[in-house]
């Protein structure tokens, strides 16, 4: 547990939280990525606008956060680029599939007590440690 | 304008919130990930503190019945678990479980992680696409109409 940061985790969980609050509070909307991502492909014309800017948002975080004199964390990223292709498919597929990723059913799914969302961020965690393990233990990838 | 603009300051505190919490990075969510090796708890935490906000906006977003800046909330209510729910979180799992990355992470790591993150996102959209060609009674599943399909 050496790289346990429960103190920047638990402020970064409630920075995520506050977002999905205010979003539903005064959009009215699930702040879910995979949704707000996707929606752009059949999205209705009043739609489009606030999609782009919510992802807007994302973009501009990292620099905000290092002009208020944040240091950016790394990206430490193993994985070859086929099978970050690969693993890309799959995520927009399965998130639009299932209706939602770790925001949209992980955070605001189960804050609303919806039964789907906790059925499938138990599957999602589930599989992901089973494929991490099955990858990082099993095959030594 | 309004709408657009609390749009953007909830992705921006989104943004936020996953740099200060440290989940764009990939190692620290395969660390969470990693059960049976150096165990990282941390996303538990993010994931908990998210919840309990998230879920008193949801108190507030209830009571007052109608969004502030919008005609209506617009919540998921199926609650039904049907297969593509189940196959399709069982497969964004396995995606997830390969590189450590989820949809939120990988599009604020687009701006400052290194240019694989690209191909990642890339194939991402091209898999959401992709999705648009599956017929909507894909694996046979009844759809009520009268539920709005909202995806998180």
């Amino acid at each position: 547990m050496e790289n346990f940061t429960p103190i920047s985790a638990l402020i970064g969980g409630v920075l995520i939280g506050a977002s999905a609050a205010l979003f539903l509070v005064l959009n009215g909307r699930v702040a879910g990525i995979s949704g707000i991502l996707g929606g752009l492909f059949h999205p209705a014309r009043s739609e489009i606008g606030w999609r782009l800017a919510f992802l807007a948002g994302l973009f501009v975080a990292p620099l905000v956060y290092t002009t208020f004199g944040g240091v950016l964390p790394p990206v430490e990223l193993d994985a070859s680029v086929p099978l970050l292709i690969v693993a890309g498919l799959i995520v927009g597929f399965g998130t639009r599939l299932g209706a939602g990723c770790t925001s949209g059913h992980g955070v605001c799914g189960i804050g609303r007590g919806s039964p789907r969302s906790l059925v499938a961020t138990g599957i999602f965690m589930a599989t992901a440690i089973a494929t991490l393990f099955i990858t990082r233990h099993l095959i030594g990838m | 304008m309004l709408l657009i603009l609390s749009a953007f300051a909830a992705g921006l505190l989104f943004g936020l919130g996953l740099i200060v919490s440290q989940m764009v990075n990939p190692a620290k969510v395969l660390g969470f990930l990693d059960i049976f090796g150096a165990w990282d708890p941390s996303l538990a935490l993010v994931m908990g503190g998210a919840v309990v906000v998230s879920a008193l906006g949801y108190l507030v977003a209830k009571r007052r019945g109608v969004p502030v800046l919008a005609p209506r909330l617009e919540i998921p209510t199926r609650r039904d678990l049907d297969p593509r729910l189940i196959g399709g979180a069982a497969l964004f799992g396995i995606g997830w479980g390969l590189v450590g990355l989820c949809p939120g992470p990988a599009l604020v790591g687009l701006t400052f992680g290194p240019w694989p993150v690209f191909a990642f996102v890339a194939a991402m959209i091209v898999g959401m696409a992709v999705f648009r060609l599956v017929p909507a009674d894909w694996p046979q599943v009844t759809f009520r109409r009268e539920a709005p399909r909202m995806d998180g």
